[in-house]
C-alpha cells in the first residue's frame, strides 16, 4: 500500500516536504516513523487525514499522514 | 517594596500636574501587578461607564512585579483603558525594551488623565517627567517618530508611540514601541490618541530590588533550563517563529480563509514560518531578558525591512483575505505598523470588506480602482495605508469590522466578538477555544485562554478538539493562569515550558510575597472576576458570549474539519457553573467574598 507523508518544519531536513511511502498491509504509524527513521520524540502531532491519529493507529492505504515536531506559538 | 518599583507616576494631560504616588501593597498582593493590579485600580477610580474617547477615560501603562528583572522574558508592560472598540475592560499587552526601562527608571506604572489641549509627548528621564510639544511628530509614521525621538532624546531612550491610526482614533489603533512591537489590541492607541498624546519616551539608571536573590536566581536557572529544553521554546519558536503554526493549523482544517468561508488555505505551505524563514527572514529578535527569541526581521523587495510577521498577522493578511503572496503580506505588515494598527483587526477588517464586496454591498464606485476581490494583494497593502490616514473607504475600515460591516446591513459578516476580531483559529472545530472566544473578558481573543495549546498542539496534553466535555474546566484554568502569567510581567509563551509551581517560585522569589500555585491561580480567578465585574457595569451582558452566528450556525465548508460547527450553547451554562456564576454568567456574592473582590 501507498501513503502520502507530509512533514513540516525541522522534520523537513534532509527528507524533504511530501514523500510518498510503501508499506506493508496492516502497518502502524510506529512503522512508518521507523522505517522512515524518525524518531518517537521528535513526533509532536500525528495527522492522519487530518485528524488526530497516534502511532499505534493503523495506516490504510491512500491515507495522508502530517507528522510534527513540537510546534506552538500564537 | 521588592520587585515593583513601589512607585507611580500619575500625569494629568489637562493641566499639566506630574505626581508620583505609592503603590498599595495589599492590593499588588491580591492582583500582582500589570493587567492585574492596573485593571483593578482604573475600576476603582473610572466610571465603567465612560466614554472611551472622551478626557473622562484614562490610560494605565503598566508593568509587572517581574517586569525589569532578571528573569526570562521580563520585558512585557501593559496598556489598561477602557476600550473603544469592545467597551470593555482592555488589557493589551506588549514585549521589546519599553517596559523594562520604565521599571529602570523607578516606576511601576503611569497613569494618564485627561487630554492635553495640543499634540505632547511625555520625556521621563529617571525621575525627571517632562511633558513637550509634539507638534513637529503629529502625523509622522511610527518610525520616523522614533527615530526623531531617539534623535531628541538620546539614543538610549525608549520609545512608545502611536501612528496615524491613534491620532485618528481608529478603533483598531495599537500602541507601538521599540519600532514593531505592539500593545496592539482594543484599540488602546486611539485612547492615546483621544488625550492628543503622541508618544512616551523614557530612560532610567536603577533596577528594582529583589527580595531573595538566591531563591530567583535557582528559579530561573530552573525555568531557562526548561525553556531551552522545551521543543516549541527551544527549536520550534525560535527557528520559525510564531508562524510555524500556518501548516499545522491549515492541516487540521482549522484555518480560516477568505473571512471564514473556508477553513483550509491552498497557499498554506507557500506562506508559512518554514518559507518564510527559507525566502525573507535576516535575523531572529529578541524581546528584554527573553532566551526564546521568536522575533522575525525580514526583508522584502522596494527597501521594506521590519519586524514581523507574527503568526496571526500573517494569517490575517493571506489566508483570511485570500493572499497567496509571502512579499505582500511582509508589506502590509509593514505598514500597519507603520500607520500604528493592531494587525489581526486591521487584516481581518479587510476580510469582511472583501467579502461585503463578494456579496455586492460595497461597490466599485467606493474602491479608486482597488478592487476588494479576495486574492488581490496590491488592494490589502493599500487599503491598510489608507484605513490607518482614514482615506476614502479606509475611513469606515478605521472603524473595525463590526462597525464597518453594521454601516452595509450586515454585522454577521464581521467575524468577531464583542465586536474584536477573532485571530486565526477556525473554532468550529476546536469547541474549547470557541468557549474562550466567546467568555473572553476583552472581545475576540485567542491569549486570554490558549485551547489551542491542548486541543491542537498537545500540551500539556491532547484533548478531542471535537468534543465539548471537560472544557468548561479547560478553560476556566487557562483564563486564571493567564490572567496571573500576563499580571507578572512575563510572556505567555513561557508556559510552554514552565508550570504554576515555577510562576508562583518567581513572583514570590522577586516580591517576598508567599505565592503558591495555588494562590497564583485564585490570583488569577481574582482578576478574571474582576474584570467581569466591570464589564457587566459597563453594560455588557449575556448576550455578548457568543460567536458569530456564521460560526454557530453554518458547518465547516471544507477539509478535513468540514461538517464541524461550534456546540457554544452545550458548553456555556457549565461554563457559568464551574465559575461560580448564576445563570445569566452574573458572578454570585459568595464568589466575590471568596475571592476579596471589594
Amino acid at each position: 500500500m501507498k501513503v502520502k507523508v507530509r512533514l513540516f518544519a525541522t522534520l523537513r531536513e534532509d527528507r524533504g516536504k511530501e514523500v510518498e511511502v510503501e508499506g506493508k498491509a496492516g502497518m502502524t504509524g510506529k512503522g512508518l516513523i521507523d522505517q522512515m527513521e524518525i524518531s518517537e520524540e521528535d513526533v509532536a502531532i500525528f495527522l492522519i487525514n487530518g485528524k488526530d491519529g497516534k502511532l499505534e493507529d493503523p495506516i490504510q492505504d491512500g491515507d495522508v499522514i502530517s507528522i510534527f515536531p513540537p510546534v506552538g506559538g500564537g | 517594596m521588592y520587585g515593583y518599583t513601589g512607585k507611580i507616576l500619575r500625569i494629568n494631560l489637562s493641566t499639566g500636574d506630574v505626581k508620583t504616588e505609592a503603590l498599595d501593597k495589599e492590593l499588588a498582593k491580591l492582583y500582582i501587578g500589570g493587567r492585574g493590579l492596573a485593571e483593578k485600580m482604573f475600576s476603582n477610580e473610572v466610571d465603567a461607564k465612560v466614554d472611551a474617547l472622551s478626557p473622562e477615560n484614562k490610560l494605565f501603562i503598566a508593568t509587572g512585579p517581574l517586569s525589569g528583572t532578571p528573569t526570562p522574558t521580563g520585558g512585557r508592560y501593559m496598556a489598561i483603558t477602557k476600550s473603544p472598540l469592545t467597551g470593555t475592560i482592555a488589557s493589551s499587552n506588549s514585549g521589546g525594551r519599553w517596559g523594562a526601562e520604565l521599571k529602570f527608571a523607578g516606576f511601576d506604572m503611569i497613569i494618564l488623565e485627561g487630554k492635553a489641549e495640543k499634540p505632547v509627548y511625555i520625556n521621563i528621564v529617571d525621575d525627571k517627567v517632562e511633558i513637550k510639544d509634539a507638534a513637529h511628530l503629529w502625523g509622522k509614521m511610527t518610525s520616523e517618530t522614533t527615530k526623531m525621538l531617539l534623535e531628541a532624546e538620546g539614543e538610549k531612550a525608549k520609545v512608545l508611540n502611536i501612528g496615524p491610526g491613534g491620532e485618528k482614533l481608529s478603533k483598531i489603533a495599537a500602541i507601538m514601541n521599540d519600532y514593531d512591537r505592539a500593545a496592539g489590541r482594543s484599540g488602546v492607541g486611539a485612547v492615546m490618541g483621544s488625550k492628543n498624546l503622541k508618544a512616551i519616551t523614557v530612560k532610567g539608571s536603577s533596577k528594582p530590588e529583589i527580595a531573595d536573590k538566591d531563591k530567583l536566581k535557582e528559579v530561573v536557572k530552573r525555568s531557562n533550563a526548561k525553556i531551552r529544553e522545551n521543543g516549541v521554546t527551544g527549536t520550534g519558536l525560535p527557528t520559525y517563529g510564531t508562524a510555524v503554526l500556518v501548516n499545522i493549523i491549515n492541516e487540521s482544517g482549522v484555518y480560516p480563509t477568505n473571512n471564514f468561508q473556508m477553513s483550509t488555505f491552498s497557499g498554506a505551505d507557500e506562506t508559512s514560518g518554514e518559507t518564510l524563514a527559507e525566502k525573507f527572514l535576516i535575523k531572529n529578535t529578541g524581546c528584554f531578558g527573553c532566551p526564546i527569541a521568536c522575533g522575525r526581521h525580514c526583508k522584502v523587495d522596494e527597501g521594506i525591512e521590519s519586524g514581523g510577521p507574527e503568526y496571526e498577522t500573517l494569517w490575517g493578511f493571506s489566508a483570511d483575505c485570500g493572499v497567496n503572496d509571502l512579499g505582500s503580506v511582509i508589506k502590509a505588515n509593514y505598514w500597519c505598523n507603520e500607520v500604528g494598527l493592531d494587525t489581526i483587526s486591521a487584516s481581518a477588517t479587510l476580510a469582511a470588506a472583501m467579502e461585503l464586496y463578494q456579496k455586492g454591498y460595497i461597490k466599485d464606485d467606493e474602491l479608486d480602482g482597488l478592487s476588494l476581490e479576495f486574492g488581490n494583494a496590491e488592494a490589502v497593502i493599500e487599503w491598510t495605508k489608507r484605513m490607518g490616514l482614514r482615506e476614502g473607504l479606509g475611513d469606515k475600515m478605521a472603524e473595525g469590522s463590526y462597525r464597518m460591516a453594521d454601516m452595509y446591513g450586515h454585522p454577521e459578516l464581521s467575524m468577531s466578538v464583542k465586536k474584536q476580531e477573532l485571530p486565526a483559529y477556525d473554532p468550529r472545530a476546536i469547541q474549547g477555544q470557541g468557549l474562550a472566544y466567546a467568555t473572553s473578558n476583552r472581545g475576540g481573543c485567542h491569549v486570554r485562554a490558549y485551547l489551542i495549546s491542548p486541543e491542537i498542539l498537545a500540551m500539556p496534553e491532547k484533548l478531542d478538539r471535537f468534543d465539548v466535555a471537560g472544557k468548561p474546566e479547560w478553560v476556566k484554568i487557562f483564563q486564571d493562569l493567564t490572567a496571573s502569567i500576563d499580571s507578572s510581567g512575563l510572556c505567555l509563551f513561557t508556559s510552554f515550558a514552565m508550570t504554576a509551581d515555577d510562576y508562583a517560585d518567581m513572583i514570590s522569589a522577586a516580591t517576598g510575597f508567599d505565592y503558591d500555585a495555588g494562590s497564583l491561580l485564585q490570583a488569577g480567578e481574582r482578576i478574571w472576576n474582576m474584570e467581569k465585574m466591570f464589564n457587566m457595569a459597563a453594560g455588557i451582558g449575556q448576550d455578548q458570549d457568543t460567536l458569530p452566528p456564521r460560526l454557530l450556525n453554518e458547518e465547516i465548508a471544507d477539509g478535513p474539519s468540514k461538517g464541524e460547527k461550534s456546540r457554544l450553547g452545550e458548553m456555556l451554562p457549565a461554563y457559568y457553573e464551574v465559575r461560580g456564576w448564576d445563570a445569566q454568567g452574573a458572578p454570585s456574592q459568595a464568589k466575590l467574598d471568596e475571592l476579596s473582590i471589594k
